[in-house]
């Protein structure tokens, strides 16, 4: 089984897709002859030609718009936006068509589009390369939003997305873009949308999560173990529609619960999922639910990024915060 | 600027376009129908039976002539004024009216009609028809897309990008603008700098062409023209009809507000509708006697519309939930569960 990293696994499910379906179309800035600014799309071009991975010019509101009159014709379009920081541009596409093109029309019309953008903070970038704004877009009725954190399931996640009829927001941590190798399946494999995933079992406290925040959180179960805690970490994978169900079974197991994400906090979907166990698990917890977040400011740049993203040493913090409740 | 028939009817013989006798009646017709489906729309609403409605009076050549010119596998994509477009190429009146009325199944177009659903956000829909285009073109078809907006959407941004991409990959659209002189209460003249919005075409590289948007044979020509060169292979066209808003913006404006009746005047007396009335009688085709058949058939076909889009039942609790993803997620049955219980 091949050894890949993240940006690998994004080539490999599109390149599949491309060969199972020909109305997937590829189209971005720098997607094809270049293949991608982060090398996703490489290889691309040469094997499916200039009309199925196609170089735009650099208007993403417009490529949006673009792709979402192709996915009313019937073509599968497969976005990439570069940095998630570019993506505000598309926002009224994705918000006044995309996501009300089914309900307006009663069905008629669909926009079977995937969007995919690398996100977050940690490479140390330049300006407006940082951003985790995955909320804004999980607020929004009738898409879904999909981060990966590995590997595997990034390419069973794109493939899941690209053969979805709805649109979808396909977010990829590029903090361990390259970072994080591990397995990835030659044949063909799906992992389902919606459906959140156990990444480590434990019975004192949950850890719900998503994106580059697992690898922290994992961090964290390793140097809990010290303190005698066993660990349990959700990784949600698909923030809209949230896996209630994954959450709330593993919050009743626990008694405790901590959301770590790279986002804002103010407004951010920790918020949702806090709401969520109160909702569902209050008298099952043993004590309140935290968040550790990125802080309620502009994504600082590189020498002051560290202060944004939350880091083992806040989420242990917490952690023991709870325990010590 | 590109005319064919002058105020009083007379006909440019070099520039006529070939068109048969009945098709000549059958434009006429729909222009009639959307000026008085136009009309009712507004009584309607007034009585308290429609919401909040965009009137098109004025513009009833631009639109009928520029769609009468597509074959019936062109495509569409109409802005929210256009409901006189939309008629020519096959959607039933009370879809536009329920739409209007407040219920999105005025908005499932029937298979065979070849329309997308109107758009307000301005200028939005731009983008969406030029790549709807480069689809066609992907899928080797040759349907050409007409996207409308109005002189208003061409300082968005979606115009300058939808033109940009048409240009870059010469996709077979046309951009149809109305130009109504007004975007509410901003005129023409504040809107853009350009001396033609036409002009504009030439910055993206390909050709634009002004007409006259009252003249129906001058509207129908230069999209007959742009749509065989896109069918072609030859990429698109902007065309701008010069016309005017003859009403308010909707009927939640008052335009005395921002221009003067003597502006009105001066357009009411270049009625599209008159213009052409006067080129077919000159021509023979029309008589009172057939004008007067042909307004009370249009009468009663837009009053049978009113019946059909009043009788249609209003929407259930399920169907703002059934519609907003293919497969309906545990949350909104969660929510339309709880609306239910509320309801009893």
């Amino acid at each position: 089984m091949p050894v890949l990293n993240i940006v690998e696994a994004v080539n490999m499910a599109l390149r599949e897709e491309m060969q199972r379906d020909k109305r997937v179309v590829i189209l971005g800035e720098d997607v094809g002859v270049n293949g991608g600014v982060f090398r996703a799309t490489v290889g691309l071009q040469e094997e499916f030609g200039n009309k199925r991975v196609i170089d735009t010019p650099i208007l993403e509101n417009g490529i949006v718009g673009c792709a979402i009159g192709m996915a009313v014709y019937g073509l599968r379009p497969v976005v990439e936006i570069q940095f998630m920081g570019f993506i505000y541009y598309i926002l009224n596409h994705i918000i006044s068509h995309a996501a009300r093109l089914r309900t307006r029309s009663r069905g008629r019309y669909t926009v079977p589009l995937v969007i995919r953008a690398p996100y977050g903070a940690g490479i140390r970038a330049p300006e407006h390369h940082s951003e985790s704004t995955e909320a804004i877009f999980a607020h929004i009725p009738g898409i879904k939003v999909v981060v990966s954190s590995t590997p595997r399931d990034t390419k069973g996640l794109l493939i899941s997305a690209i053969r979805d009829p709805d649109p979808t927001i396909f977010l990829e941590p590029k903090r361990i873009y390259r970072a994080l190798k591990g397995d990835v399946p030659d044949e063909e494999y799906t992992i389902p949308l919606g459906k959140a995933r156990i990444v480590r079992e434990g019975k004192d406290l949950s850890i719900i999560c998503w994106g580059a925040m697992v690898m922290v959180a994992e961090a964290v179960a390793n140097e809990a173990i010290n303190d005698g805690l066993d660990i349990e970490i959700i990784d949600l994978r698909t923030l809209s529609p949230l896996d209630k169900d994954a959450v709330i079974s593993s919050v009743e197991k626990t008694g405790r619960a901590l959301v770590i994400h790279e986002a804002p906090k103010t407004g951010g979907l920790g918020a949702e999922i806090v709401a969520l166990i109160n909702e569902k698990a209050l008298l099952y917890l043993k004590a309140p639910v935290l968040r550790v977040t990125g802080q309620d400011v502009a994504v600082p740049l590189s020498q002051a990024e560290d202060y944004y993203i939350p880091s083992v040493a806040r989420v242990l913090n917490a952690l023991r915060d709870i325990m010590a409740f | 600027m590109l005319k064919i028939l002058d105020e009083n009817g007379n006909v440019n013989p070099v520039l006529e376009p070939e068109l048969r006798g009945d098709e000549l009646i059958q434009m006429y017709k729909f222009m009639v129908f959307s000026r008085v489906a136009d009309e009712k729309a507004f009584s309607l609403q007034r009585e308290g039976r429609m919401g909040t409605y965009a009137q098109l009076k004025g513009q009833e050549a631009a639109q009928v002539g520029s769609s009468y010119a597509l074959r019936e596998m062109d495509w569409i994509f109409p802005s929210y004024r256009d409901l006189g477009a939309m008629i020519v190429r096959g959607l039933p009146l009370e879809y536009i009216y329920l739409y209007w009325m407040g219920n999105e199944e005025g908005s499932r177009i029937p298979e065979d009609v070849n329309v997308f659903p109107l758009s307000v956000p301005v200028g939005s829909q731009i983008p969406i028809g030029v790549g709807f285009s480069n689809a066609i073109k992907l899928d080797e078809g040759n349907a050409v897309t007409v996207v409308y907006f109005g002189d208003g959407a061409t300082s968005e941004g979606d115009f300058h990008e939808g033109m940009n991409w048409a240009g870059v990959f010469k996709t077979p659209t046309v951009f149809f603008c109305e130009n109504n002189q007004w975007a509410i209460s901003v005129p023409r003249n504040k809107q853009t700098a350009s001396k033609t919005i036409s002009q504009k075409a030439s910055a993206y590289g390909f050709k634009g062409i002004q007409v006259d948007g009252n003249d129906l044979l001058a509207v129908y020509s230069a999209t007959k023209e742009a749509v065989e060169k896109a069918q072609k292979g030859e990429g698109p066209t902007l065309v701008e009809a010069y016309t005017y808003r003859m009403s308010d913006h909707t009927t939640a404006d008052d335009s005395g507000r921002y221009r003067n009746e003597s502006e009105i005047k001066k357009w009411v007396e270049q009625d599209p509708i008159k213009r052409f009335k006067l080129y077919l009688e000159l021509k023979g085709l029309l008589d009172n006697s057939l004008d007067d058949k042909i307004r009370k058939e249009t009468g009663q076909m837009v009053d049978n519309a009113v019946k059909k889009a009043e009788a249609c039942p209003a929407p259930k609790p399920e169907d703002i939930f059934k519609y907003t993803y293919a497969e309906m997620p545990d949350h909104l049955q969660e929510q339309l569960d709880e609306l239910e219980d509320s309801i009893g």
